[in-house]
């Protein structure tokens, strides 16, 4: 019932039923043709149950070891540990792209059924275009890499997954940033379906935010997850390394986050619609090419999985197609949307239209560090890279406007603002902010993360004392404000928990920047010392795992005469792929991470060294920590009545009037 | 507030954002692009000291030993495109993917006596998969036709020689 084949044929019936569903309902919602329009939810969900049962037969194949299975034979190993043998099943180019068309087809059963109060022909719309983007990948997917090839002869054991990915952690990064890339679709498609009908209006950046605020979320769990993967996977003590694979997941985000604030004006001020519109379709482009450029090799880095030519071109006309085509209907139909409210630029919508411009040009810079390299490669054949000193140089100032405006923009009222009031609600912040540059002057070293590090404490400090300022304090006792706290939108709880993250985020990596290291080459019972702590190599022995040998140290760092923790690093050698991966260990208490490597034995008897490396880093916790609250808030603004129920009743009456 | 005027304060901003973005770019541009160098280039043109280059090519088989500087452990050993060998020095934990006879990419800058100073050497994740840019310097060099097969054991890469000595017009062409 679950075999290859079975998973083969639904994955080719849920192309069909995609194909399906982006034709008959935008016919239907054309022609006013309500039978065809109420099709769209029925059509959307099958297409999931399609995708659902194809990927579980690929999955069951990797569970039952079925090696006859090309992508498991090349993949997985009988020695595999079952949590591995499930989740390897992303972990390849074939299955990481099933899995993408299997989020994109959640998301359209997730609208057809969580979007029950849209106006039937928005919703018919929006269902069609996401399932038009189904079938595409469908096809790719069909076409050029399908997960269920056959080889024959079937080997007797599979060459087994490369042992840096069997990780908890990069078990479940994947799933979670593709949910993030693929949830963007919705917003666009939201999009599109708005351009095709020639409006936009509040109702419809009411629809288009929560879907976008989800994405948010996910994505930002994703770039926060894959960063800690790194951080203690690849033991290289760095955290980010502006790879092109990590900036495909932060191009998107950054947009995103522009589109998340930007609907905000749309939704409250009926302003900046055809910018959100563009938006919405900018990013859900970027989180395409960002996968599938990269995934097919045009940018070469370690993460890419796969080189293939005939790959590469279905892929870049396929994106032609998608984002060629939605730019073109952006071109033709944008002019036709009217633009609303005023406003004075020292207002909100005044703030977040600057947040937009910064977070864009932002992103335009890691776009231009990103493709420049690979363009001068294809053109002139001259190969460069840029790196870490690049992206650092060229978006950290321009950051820092746009913390200094995070800080502003909550405590200014919409349409006008008076600055000697807004500043007034802004003493408190700008005391502690005031602490803070004593404190940045104290602790770190170097003006860019000084700098830093005095908006981060600004941007935590407005933003708790803005959720004060609303929650009356001052003005009313402590049951008063209690009250007012239940009565406070969740959104503003939302916002105001996402910039703290971000603030937190900010500090993390500011405090990534003083982070100290030293490479030693000690014998066993030596010590070295490094920035206050004493650690000393106590021993080192060797240890068999399931599928690997080990040499596994004991270091015990002291501070001041005091243990502090006893660390086993670990190194690790794998044989049937004649690989070592080096397993970091890591104390944390939350301030900082002390960070232990084990390297290489040299010598022997008594005269074996080994070399250790040992790193310090100050606040580095708080950079994923930082993230998980951003998402959290972002969660919770998902929570807000407002978002789920409201409006939309009346304007479905009239669209149904009107069919 | 006018419509034109909310306008024109957009149009300020935008230009003023995009602006400094633009110059930002340039100027980090300007200092801190990474050209990637093969080791006959780099001894051909070798460029300033304080210069970040990749130099990529094949770890010569037999080449890596260790040396003490300064208490800290140092490891030593030639990076070769089948044109000329270039000695590395690296402080620290080599990645685990380091083998000799494989490709590696060294992120680093040329010292006054020759040698290749690397703060950082990459290794790629898959032992079959080989940088693009060795690739390419192997089909420069005349050294492998992917129309013939798989390339050549990456071993025996520093004993080949050339096929023939047009390709240094070609490098010519190339390399600068």
């Amino acid at each position: 019932m679950f075999g290859p084949e079975q998973g083969h044929f639904a994955l080719a019936l849920a192309c069909v039923l995609a194909l399906v569903q982006f034709v008959l309902p935008l016919w239907g919602a054309a022609r006013r043709n309500g039978r065809m329009v109420a099709l769209a939810p029925y059509l959307a969900v099958s297409q999931l149950i399609a995708l659902a049962m194809s990927f579980a037969c690929l999955v069951l194949s990797a569970v039952r070891d079925d090696f006859s299975v090309q992508n498991v034979a090349a993949n997985s190993s009988i020695a595999k540990p079952l949590l591995y043998k499930i989740t390897g099943v992303w972990g390849n180019h074939e299955g990481s792209v099933l899995l993408w068309t299997l989020i994109l087809g959640l998301c359209g059963a997730a609208v057809s059924v969580f979007g029950r109060n849209l106006p039937d022909i928005l919703r018919a719309r929006v269902l069609a275009i996401l399932g038009g983007v189904s079938a595409g990948f469908q096809l790719f997917c069909l076409l050029t890499s399908d997960p269920f090839e056959r080889v024959f002869p079937a080997p007797m054991d599979g060459q087994g997954m490369n042992p840096l990915l069997q990780d908890p952690g990069l078990a479940f990064h994947p799933p979670i940033l593709y949910t993030g890339y693929v949830g963007f679709a919705v917003p666009f498609a939201f999009a599109v379906a708005a351009l095709i009908e020639g409006r936009v209006d509040a109702a419809w950046g009411r629809w288009v935010r929560p879907w976008a605020v989800a994405a948010w979320c996910f994505l930002t769990c994703g770039i926060a997850l894959g960063s800690w993967w790194s951080y203690y996977v690849l033991g290289w003590g760095g955290y980010w390394f502006w790879d092109p694979v990590e900036n495909a997941s932060l191009i998107p985000w950054l947009t995103g986050t522009a589109l998340v604030h930007s609907a905000i004006v749309v939704e409250k001020r009926e302003g900046l619609k055809i910018w959100t519109v563009l938006l919405a379709i900018a990013t859900f482009s970027f989180s395409l090419s960002g996968t599938f450029l990269v995934r097919s090799g045009i940018l070469n880095s370690v993460h890419a999985f796969a080189n293939d030519p005939a790959r590469g071109v279905f892929i870049l006309g396929l994106l032609a197609l998608v984002i060629g085509g939605s730019l073109a209907l952006f071109a033709w139909r944008a002019p036709s949307l009217t633009s609303g409210g005023l406003f004075s630029p020292i207002s909100r919508e005044g703030s977040l239209v600057l947040n937009n411009i910064l977070l864009c040009s932002i992103c335009a810079v890691v776009v231009t560090g990103t493709m420049y390299p690979p363009f001068m490669q294809l053109l002139f054949g001259r190969t460069i890279s840029v790196g870490k000193p690049f992206f650092d140089s060229a978006t950290i100032p321009l950051t820092l406007p746009l913390l200094l405006a995070m800080g502003v923009g909550t405590a200014l009222p919409w349409k006008r603002a008076q600055l000697a009031k807004t500043f007034s609600h802004l003493y408190a912040a700008t005391g502690v902010a005031a602490i803070g540059v004593v404190l940045c002057f104290w602790k770190l070293s170097g003006i860019l993360p000084v700098a830093c590090g005095i908006l981060a404490i600004w941007v935590i400090a407005a933003s708790v004392s803005d959720v004060l300022r609303r929650l009356g304090l001052g003005h009313t006792g402590v049951r008063g404000m209690i009250a007012r706290a239940r009565s406070l939108p969740r959104s503003s709880w939302g916002a105001a928990l996402a910039h703290i993250g971000a603030g937190i985020v900010v500090l993390g990596l500011c405090g990534m920047s003083q982070a100290e290291h030293a490479i030693v080459e000690i014998h066993v019972g030596e010590t070295r010392s490094l920035g206050g702590d004493d650690w000393t190599l106590l021993d080192v022995h060797d240890r068999i795992g399931p599928n690997y040998k080990a040499m596994r140290a004991d270091i015990a760092i002291h501070h001041n005469g005091r243990l502090v923790t006893i660390m086993h690093p670990e190194r690790r050698d794998f044989t049937t792929q004649n690989q070592t991966t080096t397993e970091v260990s890591i104390h944390t208490n939350l301030i900082t991470d002390l960070y232990g490597v084990i390297g290489d034995r040299h010598g022997s008897g008594a005269n074996t060294t080994y070399v250790l490396r040992l790193h310090r880093n100050p606040l580095a916790p708080w950079m994923w920590l930082g993230g998980l609250v951003m998402a959290i808030g972002g969660a919770f603004s998902l929570s807000d009545r407002r978002l789920r129920v409201g409006a939309p009743k009346r304007s479905s009456i009239r669209n149904m009037a009107r069919a | 507030m006018k419509r034109k005027t909310r306008r024109l304060w957009m149009v300020i901003a935008c230009v003023a954002c995009i602006g400094s973005a633009a110059g930002l770019t340039l100027r980090a541009f300007s200092s801190n692009i990474v050209f990637f160098m093969a080791p006959s280039q780099l001894k051909a043109h070798p460029p300033a000291a304080d210069r970040t280059v990749r130099l990529g090519g094949m770890v010569v088989a037999g080449s890596l030993h260790r040396e003490t500087h300064n208490g800290e452990p140092v490891n030593a050993f030639q990076i070769t495109d089948g044109q000329a060998a270039i000695e590395v020095h690296f402080t620290g934990i080599l990645p685990d993917l380091f083998r000799e006879g494989q490709s590696v990419v060294a992120l680093g800058s040329l010292q006054r006596d020759g040698d290749f100073t690397a703060s950082e050497v990459l290794a790629k994740h898959d032992e079959t998969y080989m940088p693009k840019e060795v690739a390419d310097e192997l089909k420069r060099t005349g050294k492998w036709d992917p129309r013939f097969g798989k390339a050549p054991d990456a071993s025996s890469w520093d004993t080949m020689t050339a096929k023939k000595p047009a390709s240094d017009t070609q490098s010519l062409k190339t390399g600068g």
